[in-house]
């Protein structure tokens, strides 16, 4: 290993293993990287959000696509944004807000890549309406194994191998992105409580449809008959006539402003969050949330990346890290669903970044993770004792209703069990024998799964 | 590779037949690890314990290792290395030897020095260079109790793990930050085969309980082990103890 390798993790810190950092600031440098990465491999990485091992690569190189932040092009009438890989959400957004234009899909934080974004074919509260993040993908470029650059589109094996296919295809250089008209940068939002998780799909069930956004927050440490208590926060982009005249907000309806908190320091005490302490945050997040309001404004940080908001927040769980478990299985499968909460709830994880939501139909990427029907999130303290083997005994009911857990979220699937959830990873396995027979892309979530 | 909980695929135990080895590779394969590579002298007992473990569902090569033959080290740990990376070793060697009888020739007390210490030197060396170049992976050392203070009862043996304690400690540090990792085991007296006919000391453990600790330690990522837990405060009791007092324990 040479003497410039440093340590990487991904966002749950977890599992550490040490890489050469390259940090391209060209295409040109982009290509030397991936020509010059060595016998083991190498893997692009974004802003290091994906939870797992996704991004790292150990004894081997990992391609920093940071430096490749341009925004090339907008078309400001069709809505269209030609950009490198490593522009952020963020950055979009403070781009494209003013124009009166918004990314077609933004997960829980704006603080990941339009590269990783497509690598992880990421979702966000509009699934169930506009599908993940690779349907608005117009075309990509994608640098291959041999070097060489290739401009993939909609509808080709490359391109459906590469949405969904964490990095492990090429490196995507660039990408051309449809976006979304919006007329203000609020958010008009309606929330309601759920008294048990029952009511809760049924609420989401019988109204999803009517908003854009849709998400429940989960309080999976209620037991008995609050199990599977909820707060639903739904909603879509204020029209500009619901600002009111002569407020700030209607002078200058499409200004971004994010509101920041200081990081936690880097040396956070473990165990603070127990199950006691969680279990006091959920009780007052579920009180404090209204039974129902309708129409309320908020900031666009506020509604989507309440957690933006604390730079570093994965350091409240301490040096041990977190896991973070995400899981979708069909609709017709609530049974499954059922169990599973009320197994988290009886195994008392302290968990208070729950949710819960309905997703739309798939897209066509080969190890891209929604499929119609419900998704499970929550991250928990990876110091739990026993924690490993009851995540183990999820995978095998997520399996056994054919669902699956994603994979930019994983860092401990059994790899037994990844045929099952994703039937075309013999597909993707023998496109990546073909196109890359040296394994020139490789990380440690590849090495460990056998992707 | 490891996962969140520190949990290996791939394993090589050097020192094929030991019994907390052969407890930890059972513990291990029953949640992630699915290749052994059981590297010890050419037994059937070698043979025997791989027999186990493939019951259990694991694949396991066995390799002829012999820690005396300091010479073949590089040789015989390359070839399992160039195989595929390896993610946790763990260096479970060692001999007890036979204290009166190995102060009365030097010989076999050297034996028993050059096994737990020199042997280990070696391979301990060779094994953290090829975790280095994988940059990642854990090299898991068992150190014993007698090397924290050396007891009149059995000097010889703890002497050699005084030596192999101090080494894999400096061998942690060197490794830091290569995404390598060492983690020294401490356990106290072990009712295994190796101490069948000794007996056993207060807060005497076993094999299995030594596998756990393992696991655990894994999972907190952890440098330093003692099993039972309860030891550390012992031993940092006892190591304060002045001489005259230390050499009259009934220990």
């Amino acid at each position: 290993m040479p003497a410039d390798a440093v340590s990487v993790t991904g966002w749950g810190r977890t599992a550490p293993t040490a890489a050469r950092l390259i940090r391209p600031r060209t295409y040109e440098q982009a290509v030397a990287a991936v020509r010059e990465c060595g016998a083991r491999g190498g893997i692009p990485r974004g802003l290091g959000r994906a939870y797992g091992d996704a991004a790292q690569n150990a004894g081997g190189a990992v391609i920093d696509m940071t430096g490749l932040d341009r925004v090339h092009a907008i078309d400001a009438d069709g809505g269209t944004v030609l950009c490198g890989a490593g522009v952020s959400l963020h950055r979009l957004m403070q781009v494209l807000l003013p124009l009166g234009w918004f990314v077609p899909v933004t997960p829980g934080t704006r603080q990941v890549t339009v590269g990783g974004a497509i690598g992880a074919d990421i979702h966000g509260k509009n699934h169930h309406v506009s599908g993940a993040f690779s349907r608005h993908v117009r075309s990509l470029e994608l640098l291959t194994a041999d070097g060489e650059i290739h401009t993939v589109s909609r509808g080709t094996p490359l391109f459906d191998a590469t949405a969904g296919g964490m990095g492990l295809t090429g490196v995507i250089l660039t990408a051309t992105l449809q976006l979304l008209p919006v007329e203000t940068s609020l958010m008009s939002v309606d929330t309601e409580r759920a008294t048990d998780l029952d009511d809760l799909m049924a609420r989401l069930t019988a109204t999803d449809h009517r908003y854009r956004y849709s998400v429940a927050w989960i309080d999976l440490l209620a037991r008995g008959g609050a199990t599977g208590r909820a707060v639903l926060t739904r909603g879509d982009h204020a029209p500009l006539e619901a600002l009111r005249e002569g407020t700030r907000a209607r002078r200058d309806p499409l200004a971004f402003r994010p509101s920041q908190f200081p990081s936690p320091p880097a040396l956070f005490p473990e165990g603070l969050l127990s199950r006691r302490t969680v279990g006091l945050f959920n009780e007052l997040w579920y009180r404090k949330a209204p039974r129902a309001r309708t129409g309320e404004l908020q900031r666009i940080s506020t509604f989507f990346h309440p957690l933006d908001g604390v730079p570093h927040w994965n350091r409240v769980y301490g040096r041990g890290g977190f896991v973070q478990y995400q899981f979708v299985v069909g609709h017709g499968r609530e049974d499954t669903l059922r169990r599973i909460v009320r197994r988290i709830s009886a195994h008392r994880c302290p968990s208070f970044l729950a949710v819960l939501k309905r997703f739309g139909d798939a897209d066509p990427g080969w190890l891209s993770f929604p499929v119609p029907g419900w998704t499970l999130a929550l991250d928990i303290p990876a110091n739990l004792p026993g924690l490993g083997a009851f995540l183990d005994e999820l995978d095998e009911e997520v399996a056994a209703a054919g669902g699956r857990v994603y994979l930019a979220k994983d860092s401990r699937l059994r790899p037994e069990l990844l045929a099952a959830m994703y039937p075309r990873v013999a597909d993707f396995r023998a496109l990546r024998a073909e196109a890359d027979p040296r394994g020139v892309f490789t990380s440690d979530l590849s090495r460990r799964l056998g992707l | 590779m490891k996962d969140a909980f520190g949990l290996p695929q791939s394993l090589l135990v050097l020192g094929g037949t030991s019994e907390i080895a052969m407890a930890t590779a059972r513990r291990l394969i029953a949640r992630r690890t699915r290749t052994v590579w059981l590297a010890g002298r050419p037994t059937p007992a070698l043979e025997e314990s791989a027999e186990q473990l493939r019951a259990l569902g694991a694949q396991v090569h066995t390799v002829a290792f012999d820690a005396l033959d300091t010479e073949s080290h590089e040789w015989v740990l390359g070839k399992i290395f160039a195989e595929g990376d390896i993610d946790l070793v763990l260096m479970a060697f060692g001999v007890l030897g036979d204290q009166a009888h190995d102060e009365r020739e030097p010989l076999a007390a050297v034996r028993v020095a050059q096994t737990n210490y020199t042997g280990a030197v070696s391979a301990g060396l060779i094994c953290a260079r090829a975790l280095q170049t994988q940059g990642h992976g854990s090299l898991v050392v068992l150190s014993s109790v007698a090397g924290e203070r050396a007891r009149r009862a059995n000097f010889i043996y703890g002497s050699s793990k005084a030596g192999l304690d101090a080494f894999a400690q400096g061998l942690g540090d060197a490794l830091h930050g290569t995404g390598a990792h060492v983690m020294v085991v401490r356990p106290g007296f072990v009712r295994s085969k190796m101490t069948a006919d000794l007996e056993a000391a207060p807060l005497a453990t076993t094999p299995e309980a030594v596998a756990t600790a393992i696991e655990l330690g894994l999972r907190r990522r952890a440098e330093t082990v003692w099993v039972p837990g309860t030891l550390r405060l012992v031993m940092a009791a006892l190591r304060h103890m002045p001489r005259a007092l230390f050499r009259r324990l009934p220990v």
